[in-house]
């Protein structure tokens, strides 16, 4: 590929993110002219206006920018890291982890807005490691070789079989809410960007501002792994350290997100592939990219296209990820293997 | 001719069935002594607080058994047809076909009553079946275990976004199918139980009924076809009947995963794999195994009830995890 072509790509992509915020900000019930909007941004008190754009929809569109690149980051580092273009944190159970936790301490202490992170964190984390301890397990127990490029399924498999449990565990927790309460937890596990306000957007923001160069520094480490455990020990890489970095940095990035914005469905799944298909090669910059217009494009379509009801962003990624998936269950040669 | 092993087998799970049913009928949030319960069943008195009890439970408990019959049948003849020792009515994504019908049925048609509910949730089993094995077949390794599961856990997690996008746009709808979100056996009285027998009874006999053409499909397609089987009419036959065991089940109790999963491999490590032993074990240690689930919920978290879908969820992922484990040795 061309130099010229490597940089057009993610200058497109950034017109495009850069065009939904101005669409999320402006459309919608009210319309919002273009000028009041640059006015209120930059200060101005305009009836009416102000609140609309400041308070509601300017911190939604930032979430999605932020939480849309957090979740394309951290599906692609797991995507990479395991070698297998289905094992998003999102298909192998991690998100829903997060999820699942998040429910747990709001039905157990009442945990809401920024407290629901320390929730998010902890069953992210906790789900992550016993996917992979189980699958490791697996791989010990003798089935599935490893080395170089040969990958396989049962991150992905052990993933769903978590998945459902964490699945009985937050219909458990929602049966024993009050109505009122579980219909908010269930809006809320749907994932949306309606709840964003400027605090959690400086949350996610700090986040990304310690997790981006982190996770810039382990991607050399990362390009080395992908060679094979045994090759990449030999080269010198400490495996062991480098992969439990790179799962903590992954999981830190989707649960930051989870926590301001719930879990979006597949977001972490399409963004690393659809990099991958721009680009010819995984590529974080265009997967944070992917991330940010997904979220806002299905933000914006569920604010407008089903007349006066709010549908949430996350109800849209999963409906259209579903099938992407299948997609790619179709055209790769065995699940893992697929190119 | 019926081993030594097989009589026992088959003597111990009737005597568990029948513990779960006596189970099912005292245990509860109000417990009743067995003298009172068996009082209850001859001598049906109204007017006992203890008898009205008993009358409740007993209706939960005859869905159970329908549904536990069902379920497992449905995953015996899965595991069976498809030669997939990870083949469950959930895992596959046939539950929640049934349920996004159930709820788009809802949703446009303004779909009410049980049988509606029914109808939807056999196009719907039908439907997301037929998908997740053309999807899995059309992958260039075909339908295995492992594309099969895929499959099924996407079309499930992409149905369950529509449904949540259903009740979004119609709080109504949510209210009326609410008893289908969850697995639950408490939710149907004796007039559905009726509406859905014809069903689950066609289905049983087509399942049962195949046990012969199970046992040579498991030689592979080939010998079976050499065996004098039309696999292709079987397989049909077999998925009509499977759609209407899982069908009635999703209608009688919503959802309820993994016990189609967990009760044939229980069985095959008891009895064998030979289906003409298999299914019939199944069909009894099924409705055992979910009527116990069922009790322990009511006894797990008091006051509040589990509900069964997931308390076999809790009791199947572990068996899943260790499926995956020795997968290539029980796969054919």
């Amino acid at each position: 590929m061309s130099a010229r072509r490597r940089l057009r790509v993610p200058l497109a992509l950034a017109l495009v993110v850069a065009g939904l915020v101005v669409v999320r900000v402006l459309v919608g019930t009210p319309m919002v002219y273009a000028d009041l909007a640059v006015r209120a941004v930059l200060g101005e008190q305009i009836p009416g206006v102000s609140f609309i754009v400041m308070d509601d929809r300017l911190p939604a569109a930032v979430v999605g920018v932020l939480g849309g690149a957090a979740l394309g980051l951290s599906g692609t580092v797991f995507q990479t890291m395991l070698r297998n273009p289905l094992a998003s944190p999102d298909v192998i159970g991690v998100t829903l982890g997060s999820s699942a936790a998040a429910v747990a301490g709001m039905a157990l202490v009442d945990a809401q807005g920024l407290a629901l992170f320390w929730w998010t964190l902890l069953g992210g984390l906790l789900t992550a490691l016993l996917v992979l301890w189980i699958a490791q397990a697996h791989r010990r127990g003798g089935h599935g070789a490893g080395g170089a490029g040969v990958v396989d399924d049962r991150f992905v498999l052990v993933g769903i079989g978590v998945a459902a449990a964490l699945l009985a565990l937050v219909q458990y927790l929602l049966s024993r809410m009050e109505t009122k309460k579980a219909g908010d937890t269930m809006h809320w596990l749907v994932g949306s960007l309606s709840g964003a306000t400027w605090p959690r957007v400086a949350v996610l923001a700090g986040a990304l501002v310690v997790l981006v160069p982190v996770l810039a520094a382990l991607v050399g480490r990362l390009r080395i792994l992908q060679l094979g455990d045994d090759t990449a020990a030999s080269l010198g890489l400490p495996v062991p350290a480098t992969r439990i970095a790179l799962v903590l940095v992954g999981v830190l990035l989707s649960s930051f997100t989870v926590a301001v914005a719930g879990p979006l469905a597949f977001v972490a799944f399409l963004a690393g592939p659809i990099a991958r298909l721009l680009a010819g090669r995984p590529s974080f910059v265009l997967a944070a990219l992917l991330g940010a217009v997904l979220v806002l494009a299905a933000d914006v379509a569920g604010q407008n296209l089903f007349g006066r009801v709010e549908m949430p962003a996350g109800v849209i990624t999963g409906a259209l990820g579903a099938p992407f998936l299948l997609w790619m269950l179709m055209r790769s040669s065995t699940t893992g293997r697929g190119r | 001719m019926p081993s030594r092993t097989t009589v026992l087998v088959i003597a111990g799970s009737v005597l568990a069935l029948a513990i779960a049913c006596a189970l099912s009928l005292m245990v509860g949030a109000r417990t009743v002594p067995p003298g009172t319960a068996w009082q209850a069943l001859v001598a049906y008195d109204p007017t006992l607080a203890d008898h009205a009890v008993v009358h409740s439970r007993l209706q939960r408990t005859l869905a159970g058994l329908a549904v536990g019959i069902a379920l497992a049948l449905a995953g015996a003849g899965l595991q069976g047809m498809t030669r997939n020792p990870l083949a469950d009515p959930g895992i596959l994504g046939l539950n929640s076909g049934a349920a996004a019908a159930v709820a788009l049925g809802v949703y446009l048609l303004g779909l009410g009553s049980v049988t509606q509910f029914m109808v939807a949730g056999f196009l719907g089993a039908a439907v997301a079946a037929v998908i997740v094995y053309a999807i899995a077949s059309a992958s260039r390794s075909g339908a295995t275990p492992v594309t099969l599961a895929i499959a099924g856990a996407a079309v499930t997690a992409g149905l369950g976004s529509v449904v949540n996008g259903l009740v979004i746009l119609d709080q109504g709808a949510l209210d009326r199918m609410r008893a289908w979100q969850v697995g639950t056996l408490g939710a149907r009285d004796l007039g559905d139980l009726a509406r859905v027998a014809p069903f689950l009874v066609a289905g049983v006999l087509v399942v049962l009924g195949s046990a012969r053409a199970l046992n040579a499909l498991a030689l592979g397609d080939d010998a079976a076809t050499g065996l004098g089987v039309h696999v292709g009419r079987v397989r049909t036959v077999l998925g009509i009947g499977i759609v209407l065991l899982v069908g009635s089940a999703v209608s009688l109790a919503g959802p309820v995963g993994f016990l189609g999963l967990v009760v044939p491999h229980a069985v095959r490590l008891l009895a064998g794999s030979d289906h003409r032993r298999l299914l019939p074990i199944s069909l009894i240690v099924g409705p055992a195994v979910l009527l116990l689930a069922d009790v322990a919920g009511r006894v797990v978290a008091p006051p509040a009830e589990v509900q069964v879908g997931v308390m076999t969820a809790l009791l199947g992922v572990p068996v899943f995890l260790v499926l995956l484990r020795t997968r290539k040795r029980v796969a054919l």
